[in-house]
């Protein structure tokens, strides 16, 4: 296998750390053939930043024999790697990656298949051809309106039917989306935004192209490219918010589809897929290794690694006959278990019921540009049939009262109200919101926060109390060593600690720094560790097997003991540390008028501790996740918006049943997958930059609602009273569009003085 | 005024050209990764 050129591990710019371990899952199970006959793999890559990352994680893998292509897509973070078949174990790729710095994740295929968006590419094209239509329309329309009343009127006409022939197919081509999506909700028998914008551009094609045949001298045909061109930049916009969300939320989900090792009739291992997992399979569970479904252990004795489904930091013993569920990993020893369950009907499956029928609560929430249009649309309907007929009876109305008036006919008054609808075209009233949510998730996502969508964004400005999980969210979900101890016992207790993989040891480990690992050790499972030190023997594990006549000291603190020959044993004592910032963000919080809450399934006294750490005042120790659910209930009957940040199994469906959501980047693929918001990176200070940005964008988006209604109240009599021209048309929109985008931008700029 | 059969076919050409090659861009997938390829150029050929 070729070595990498580069010794440094990581990003070279430094601009992502290293990631840390081995990529476990065996991605065997993932790989297939592709047209070429290669075999090929689709892997999710973390921390790949820069050229750098691209050349390093390339020529690393184009470097091993056998490999054929190998392709990183910097934005998605995907990777495809192919190679001639049988040359090569899809192991292998995972192991190379890991050396070069990189976590890597096999995808399931089918997972990937689906990758493509149609929906951004087609919406791409509209636009495409609407300003390819606006702009060269425009061109044949400055003419007319700069030779007004010097040029001639068959000059005149001739440039209108250009235009025509320009614009009636790239406007019916370009509106295809709105028509479709007017005609759903007419169906439906409701009115939505595209109601009046599909009328507006079917009635301006109409009594334009009437209007060239009369050889008259408006057509708004610039008018209503130009509008479907603005308009379809706030629905990109929009689709991509969306889209990236859809994306992360895939992403995580073809993560889910782990690998397993199952053991056959013949005691043979091999890899498959998760979802191939059958009833009554036998599965080999390494150190490390997490469960993918529910089951029963058969062999070996080891400790078990539950904090992701209860909360609870401490590991609990697994041995024969004992139940293991799915998403629990197993720390210690080699164990064999039997599925009593598929994937979909295991823990993990039940917990995404949850947060699924969550999510459906969630899903009534009425995104603000929606309030607004179901006010515009009655308005600006009536407001055009109020024209049309005021136009068309008022001269007859006005001369029953004795005013002299003449008739002004069924043209005109037509003319005038489709003036109406095509000034009042929810031009910015579109743009309003989209440009302010991209802006705003994109200056957020510099900051490694991910927003999923932009009613998330909404959601979260409206949020007055946080609730807060304990083990991995406010603390590390790492014990640390808190005792001091003399450094020749700890050296020699860590010596022992080198060769478990149990989270104390590991702990203990750290604490001590490098050094050398203690030779014929041995573990006895759920107990501890043993060996012969200088020629006595040393124990290291729990009380009843290092030190069985030690006092008791029960202060909620998790420990280890040692012992060594003669000498009087040595305690040490664990606590799940605080983020580094977890005080200084509900300090923020608090400041800001946000109430605090803890709620935890660990043991109440290392809650209570961790509250008073944090400066939390109300807390909840020894939660099951229905608890956390039924808390986040009562605070939402009480009328308060409550934002869950969790990261655990058993926080998922407490965070699809709040408000709003946030996880750490550390949490659990299915917390992620319920999140609103996903923060990256080791603190909690980013989630009150989220809440200020969430805040200060709903401001932004309510200043370009009031502009829009301003500018209508302006325009739409305007055009009522038959003053219009298009001209003006082409200036108002373009000009609000601007302005509405130009609010939007104003929050970068907010964002660059802050940052300093 | 005779020019302009002239001017107004080739004006026309000229935008449809534009809208072909974004066309064909889009097709051939340059919109797929738009980071990797600000990044790539920064990468030197052996």
């Amino acid at each position: 296998m070729g070595e990498p050129a580069l010794s440094q591990t990581g990003c070279p710019s430094g601009l992502a750390p290293p990631t840390e371990g081995e990529n476990r899952a065996d991605p065997a199970a993932f790989v297939r053939t592709d047209k070429q006959g290669r075999e090929s793999l689709e892997l999710m890559v973390q921390g790949a930043k820069c050229a750098g990352c691209i050349k390093k994680i390339e020529g690393g893998l184009l470097a091993m024999p056998g490999v054929e292509d190998a392709r990183l897509n910097l934005s998605t973070g995907r990777l495809s790697v192919a190679w001639a078949p049988g040359v090569l174990r899809a192991g292998e790729v995972t192991e190379a990656l890991a050396k070069l710095g990189y976590a890597a994740a096999a995808f399931d295929p089918e997972a990937a298949r689906q990758q493509t968006d149609e929906e951004g590419r087609k919406l791409l094209r509209y636009l495409a051809v609407a300003g390819f239509a606006a702009m060269n329309i425009m061109m044949f329309s400055v003419p007319v309106w700069s030779g007004h009343g010097e040029m001639g009127e068959g000059t005149r006409t001739l440039l209108h039917w250009v235009s025509a022939i320009i614009a009636i197919p790239a406007s019916l081509y370009a509106a295809q989306p709105f028509f479709k999506s007017a005609w759903t909700a007419l169906r439906a028998r409701r009115a939505n935004m595209d109601v009046p914008i599909s009328l507006a551009v079917f009635l301006t094609i109409g009594i334009s192209v009437s209007e060239t045949l009369q050889q008259g001298e408006h057509a708004y045909f610039d008018g209503i490219t130009m509008l479907l061109f603005f308009l379809l930049i706030g629905r990109y916009l929009d689709h991509r918010l969306r889209e990236r969300a859809r994306t992360a939320a895939r992403d995580l989900l073809a993560l889910q589809s782990v690998s397993a090792s199952r053991i056959d009739a013949n005691g043979h291992v091999s890899a498959i897929a998760a979802r191939e997992i059958k009833v009554g399979d036998r599965l080999q569970l390494a150190a490390g290794d997490r469960a993918p479904v529910d089951g029963v252990i058969e062999e070996g004795v080891s400790e078990l690694d539950c904090s992701m489904l209860t909360g609870e930091t401490l590991p609990q013993a697994g041995r024969p006959g004992s139940a293991i569920y799915s998403g629990t990993i197993n720390l210690t020893q080699r164990l064999v278990m039997r599925a009593t369950a598929r994937v979909q009907d295991s823990t993990v499956a039940e917990l995404s019921r949850l947060i699924e029928t969550g999510e459906q609560s969630r899903a009534k929430f009425v995104r603000l540009a929606d309030k607004a249009a179901q006010l515009y649309v009655p308005v600006v309907h009536s407001l055009a049939a109020l024209t049309f007929l005021g136009w068309l009876f008022g001269p007859a109305l006005l001369r029953l009262f004795g005013v002299e008036a003449a008739d002004v006919g069924l043209r005109i008054a037509l003319m005038n109200a489709v003036a109406v609808l095509i000034i009042t075209c929810p031009c910015a009233l579109g743009l309003a919101v989209p440009a302010v949510q991209v802006v705003a998730t994109g200056r957020l996502f510099k900051r490694g926060v991910l927003v999923k969508s932009g009613d998330a964004l909404e959601r979260l400005a409206q949020v007055d109390v946080v609730v807060f999980d304990k083990t991995g969210t406010l603390t590390l979900g790492k014990p640390r060593l808190t005792s001091l101890v003399d450094v020749h016992t700890l050296q020699a207790a860590a010596a022992l600690a080198r060769t478990s993989r149990h989270p104390l040891s590991r702990a203990l480990v750290e604490a001590a720094g490098p050094g050398a690992a203690a030779k014929a050790v041995r573990e006895i499972p759920g107990e501890g560790i043993e060996a012969e030190m200088d020629g006595v023997l040393a124990r290291l594990g729990r009380r009843s097997f290092a030190a069985p006549q030690a006092q008791d000291v029960a202060d909620g603190s998790a420990e280890l003991w040692f012992a060594r020959g003669d000498e009087a044993p040595t305690r040490f004592a664990f606590v799940d540390a605080l983020r580094s910032d977890a005080a200084e963000t509900i300090a923020a919080l608090k400041k800001r008028g946000i109430g605090i809450e803890l709620i935890s399934g660990d043991r109440p006294l290392a809650v209570e501790n961790a509250a008073r750490a944090a400066g939390i005042g109300a807390w909840a120790g020894g939660a099951a996740p229905g608890d956390k659910v039924a808390r986040l209930n009562t605070l939402r009957a009480q009328g308060k918006r409550p934002l869950m940040v969790g990261d655990g199994l058993n926080d998922a469906a407490a965070l699809a049943a709040a408000h709003a959501s946030a996880s750490p980047g550390t949490a659990l693929e299915a917390s992620q997958a319920a999140s609103d918001i996903v923060i990256q990176g080791a603190g909690l200070l980013p989630l009150v930059e989220a809440i200020d940005v969430a805040k200060a964008a709903r401001k932004r988006a309510l200043e370009n609602l009031q502009f829009s209604a301003l500018y209508n109240l302006i325009a739409a009599p305007m055009a009522a009273a038959g003053l219009l021209t298009p001209l003006i048309a082409a200036l108002a929109m373009s000009g609000s569009s601007l302005v509405v985008t130009l609010n939007a931008l104003r929050l970068q700029m907010e964002g660059r003085s802050w940052a300093s | 005024m005779g020019i302009m059969i002239f001017l107004i076919p080739a004006a026309v050409l000229m935008g449809a050209i534009g809208l072909g090659a974004f066309f064909w861009s889009l097709r051939s997938g340059q919109y797929e990764d738009l980071d990797g390829a600000a990044h790539r150029i920064l990468i030197d050929d052996e």
